[in-house]
C-alpha cells in the first residue's frame, strides 16, 4: 500500500493501465509536457511516448470526436477535459455520438473510451471552474458515469473505467484532490462500475453522496454523534447505479438525506429521491430530503461557501428527518 | 463572398477538356460508370418508394453521384469512408446490400452495419460531427503504422459548424491521412453557400490550416477521382489531410420533405439537369468509344434489378422485435436498464 492523494491516485492508475495495455492512450489540452494542469497525467509521456500521451489542439469537441474515430482504429482512448464547465463543447459529441455509436452499429463495434475531468467547487477558482456537471452526463444514454471520493477508489474506479466496454465519464471531485494522503493498493487495482461504498455504518438516518460532498457527509455524521447514528453511503457509480446497496440502507434507517453541490432541479439527487419514492416508500418514516446547490450560475467565489452544501446543512436536514 | 461563386474557372475538369486521367484503363472507366449508374438508380427509386410510402423522408442525392463513385474509386478497398446523410448510399459501391440502406431509410434496425464491415462509418445525421470521427480514425491508423487513408463527405453548410474546424485542425495538426471532401452544392436547405461564409472559396478555407486546398467540377466523375487520388498518394506518403471542394448546383430537393421552389433559381436548375453527371460521364465514354447504346442499356438494367431485390428484401424483413430497444446501447447495460418496461 502506498500513502497517495487522490490526484497521485489517478496518476498511478495511469501508469497502472498504459503498461498493462498497449492501446490505452490519454489525450488532451497539456497533458504531456505539463503531465496535467493538475499532474493527473504526470510523467506518462515521458514513460510511454509522446503518441500515448497527446498533448492536443484545444478543442474538447475534436478531443472526444477524434476519440470515436481512434476507438474506431482500436485505440482505447483516455480524453482529459481541463475543467468541468470546459466540457461543455464536447457534450455534442458525447450526446449525438458517443453514447450512440454502439447502438448505431447493432451492437457490432465497441467504443471504449474515458472521458475524465476534474469538477465540483469550492476551490477559489474564477468562472467555469466550479461546475457539478454530472447530471448531463447521466441524462445522456449509452454513457456510464463514475466519481470517486477516496484515492484508492478514484485509482480503481478510472481502471474499471479504462477496461469498461463502455464510454464510461469519470468526474473527479478537484477540492479533495489534494485534501489527504490515504492507502492506495499498489499494482492493478480495479473498483468494479455500480458498487457502492457504505463510508460509515449507522441505524437512524443514511447519509447519501458522492464525490467531495463524501467527507462533508462524514464530517455532519461527527457533527451528529450522541443524536443519532448516522450511515453514509458513497453511490462511486451513478450509472450504473448500485440501487441494492441503496434500498438497503434506506430500509435500515428509514430516513435518507441525498447530497449535491450541482443545481437543484433535476439533479442526480432528485433521481435517488424518485427510485426511493417508487421502491422504499414503506421503509420510510419521513420524506427524502435533498441538500444541493442552488438553480443559480456557481458563485464568485467569495461567497461560493454559501452556495456549496456544508456540514451544518447537511446536519440540519439530517436533523429535520430525525423528528418523524 | 459576393454572389454564389461562378465555378467557371479554377476548376479542376477532366470531361469538358476532353482529357484522359493517368493510368485509368477501359476496365475501371467502365466500373466507375457502373457504380454512377448505381447510385443514380437508388436515388431515383428511393423518390419512388417514398411517394409509395415504402421508405421514410429520404435525401435526396441525385446529380452528387459522381462526387461520391469518383471518390470512392480513387481510394484503396481497406480505406476508410465517412458519409453524411447525402452519401448515404455510398455503402453500396463498397459490397453493403441495397436492403440494409433500404431499411436505414425504413427507420428499421436491420439498417444499422458494422462500419469495419465495409470501412464505412455510421451515416451521420448532425451536420459536420463525423469530420472528427474522420480525423481520429486517419490519425489512429497512421499512429499503428497502417497505410489507410480516411475521407469525409460534408456539405458547404458544414463548413460553419465548430466540429469541421476542429477535425480539420486535429487532422492538419496529427498530419492524418484523411481527404475532406466538401459537397459545395451551394445550398445548405434554402440558405446559399454565400451566406455560409465570406470566404472566395470553401478551399480556400484549407489555408487556415496549413493543407491543400483545390476545386475541382463536382459534376466531373474524373476530376473528382483525379483530384482524390493525388490527396489520397499525399496523404498515404505522410503529406497530410487535403481539402477537395467538389463545386456543383443542388438540382433535386434538400430531401423528399422540401419544396425548393421557393428559395431555389429554378433556370439554373434546369441548366444542371441538362448537364447532369452521369450523362456527362456517359457522353465522354461513348467519345471514347468504351461505351455503346447496348452496354449502358445493360448497366441500367443490373442496377435497376438490384434495386427490385434490394426493396422486396428490405419489405421482406419480419418487423423488428421491440425487445431491440434494450440492445446495443451499451455492451454491459445497467441494471436498471429495463425498469418500467412490461412487455
Amino acid at each position: 500500500m502506498a500513502e497517495l492523494f487522490l490526484v497521485e491516485a489517478i496518476n498511478d492508475a495511469f501508469h497502472v493501465e498504459l503498461a498493462r495495455d498497449d492501446s490505452v492512450m490519454v489525450l488532451g489540452e497539456d497533458v504531456g509536457r505539463a503531465g496535467g494542469v493538475f499532474r493527473a497525467t504526470a510523467g506518462l509521456r515521458d514513460r510511454f511516448g509522446e503518441s500515448r500521451c497527446v498533448d492536443t489542439p484545444l478543442a474538447e469537441a475534436g478531443i472526444l470526436g477524434s476519440a470515436v474515430g481512434l476507438c474506431m482504429a482500436g485505440w482505447r482512448p483516455v480524453c482529459e477535459m481541463q475543467y468541468d464547465a470546459f466540457s461543455y463543447p464536447c457534450l455534442d459529441q458525447l450526446i449525438t455520438h458517443v453514447g450512440r455509436y454502439r447502438w448505431r452499429t447493432g451492437g457490432k463495434m465497441e467504443f471504449p473510451l474515458v472521458v475524465r475531468m476534474p469538477y465540483g467547487g469550492g476551490v477559489r477558482a474564477p468562472e467555469l471552474h466550479d461546475d457539478s456537471p454530472e447530471a448531463y452526463y447521466v441524462h445522456t444514454p449509452g454513457v456510464k458515469v463514475a466519481i470517486p471520493s477516496t484515492p484508492a477508489d478514484a485509482k480503481g474506479l478510472l481502471a474499471a473505467a479504462i477496461r469498461d466496454p463502455d464510454p464510461v465519464v469519470v468526474l473527479e471531485p478537484k477540492l479533495i484532490y489534494r485534501a489527504e494522503k490515504q492507502e492506495v493498493p499498489e499494482g492493478e487495482h480495479v473498483v468494479p462500475l455500480g458498487r457502492a461504498r457504505l463510508a460509515r455504518e449507522g441505524s437512524d438516518v443514511t447519509l447519501v453522496a458522492y464525490g467531495a460532498m463524501v467527507p462533508v457527509c462524514e464530517r455532519a455524521a461527527e457533527e451528529l454523534e450522541g443524536e443519532a447514528s448516522v450511515e453514509v453511503l458513497d453511490l462511486r457509480s451513478l450509472k450504473p447505479l448500485d440501487e441494492e446497496a441503496l434500498l438497503a440502507s434506506a430500509a435500515k434507517t428509514g430516513r435518507v438525506v441525498v447530497v449535491q453541490e450541482a443545481p437543484r432541479t433535476a439533479g442526480f439527487a432528485a433521481e435517488i429521491a424518485a427510485i426511493l419514492a417508487e421502491k422504499a416508500i414503506l421503509d420510510l418514516h419521513g420524506p427524502v430530503l435533498r441538500v444541493t446547490g442552488f438553480d443559480v450560475p456557481y458563485p464568485y467565489w467569495k461567497i461560493e461557501d454559501h452556495y456549496m452544501p456544508s456540514v451544518e446543512r447537511v446536519a440540519a436536514a439530517a436533523r429535520k428527518l430525525l423528528e418523524f | 463572398m459576393a454572389e454564389v461563386a461562378s465555378e467557371e474557372h479554377e476548376l479542376r475538369r477532366v470531361i469538358d477538356e476532353g482529357r484522359e486521367v493517368d493510368g485509368l484503363g477501359e476496365n475501371e472507366l467502365l466500373a466507375i460508370h457502373r457504380s454512377l449508374v448505381l447510385l443514380r438508380t437508388y436515388d431515383e427509386r428511393s423518390v419512388v418508394y417514398h411517394r409509395q410510402g415504402r421508405i421514410g423522408t429520404y435525401a435526396i442525392f441525385w446529380n452528387h453521384e459522381a462526387m461520391q463513385a469518383g471518390s470512392v474509386h480513387a481510394l484503396a478497398d481497406g480505406d476508410w469512408l465517412f458519409p453524411s446523410y447525402r452519401e448515404s448510399a455510398i455503402g453500396l459501391l463498397r459490397g453493403m446490400p441495397v436492403s440494409t440502406v433500404l431499411h436505414w431509410w425504413r427507420g428499421h434496425p436491420a439498417g444499422w452495419w458494422n462500419p469495419a464491415d465495409y470501412r464505412v462509418a455510421s451515416i451521420c445525421v448532425p451536420i459536420g460531427t463525423h469530420v472528427p470521427h474522420a480525423a481520429g480514425l486517419a490519425w489512429g491508423e497512421k499512429l499503428k503504422g497502417n497505410p489507410t487513408v480516411a475521407i469525409a463527405y460534408f456539405g458547404d453548410g458544414a463548413t460553419s459548424e465548430g466540429s469541421f474546424h476542429e477535425g480539420a485542425n486535429f487532422a492538419a495538426v496529427m498530419q492524418a491521412p484523411l481527404i475532406l471532401l466538401c459537397n459545395n452544392n451551394q445550398w445548405a436547405i434554402s440558405t446559399p453557400v454565400d451566406e455560409q461564409t465570406h470566404a472566395d472559396t470553401l478551399a480556400a478555407k484549407a489555408a487556415g490550416y496549413g493543407m491543400p486546398g483545390v476545386r475541382v467540377d463536382g459534376g466531373d466523375v474524373l476530376a473528382v477521382y483525379e483530384a482524390t487520388r493525388e490527396a489520397a498518394e499525399r496523404a498515404r506518403a505522410g503529406g497530410g489531410p487535403t481539402f477537395v471542394e467538389a463545386v456543383t448546383y443542388r438540382a433535386a430537393p434538400h430531401a423528399t420533405a422540401d419544396d425548393p421552389r421557393a428559395y431555389i433559381d429554378l433556370e439554373r436548375v434546369e441548366e444542371e439537369k441538362q448537364n447532369e453527371c452521369l450523362g456527362r460521364y456517359e457522353s465522354y465514354l461513348r467519345r471514347l468509344g468504351v461505351l455503346d447504346d447496348a452496354r449502358a442499356e445493360e448497366v441500367r438494367q443490373e442496377a435497376l434489378e438490384l434495386m427490385r431485390a434490394g426493396i422486396a428484401e428490405a419489405e421482406a424483413e419480419p418487423e423488428p422485435d421491440p425487445e431491440l430497444l434494450f440492445d446495443n446501447a451499451y455492451v454491459l447495460p445497467p441494471p436498471n436498464l429495463r425498469e418500467g418496461w412490461s412487455a
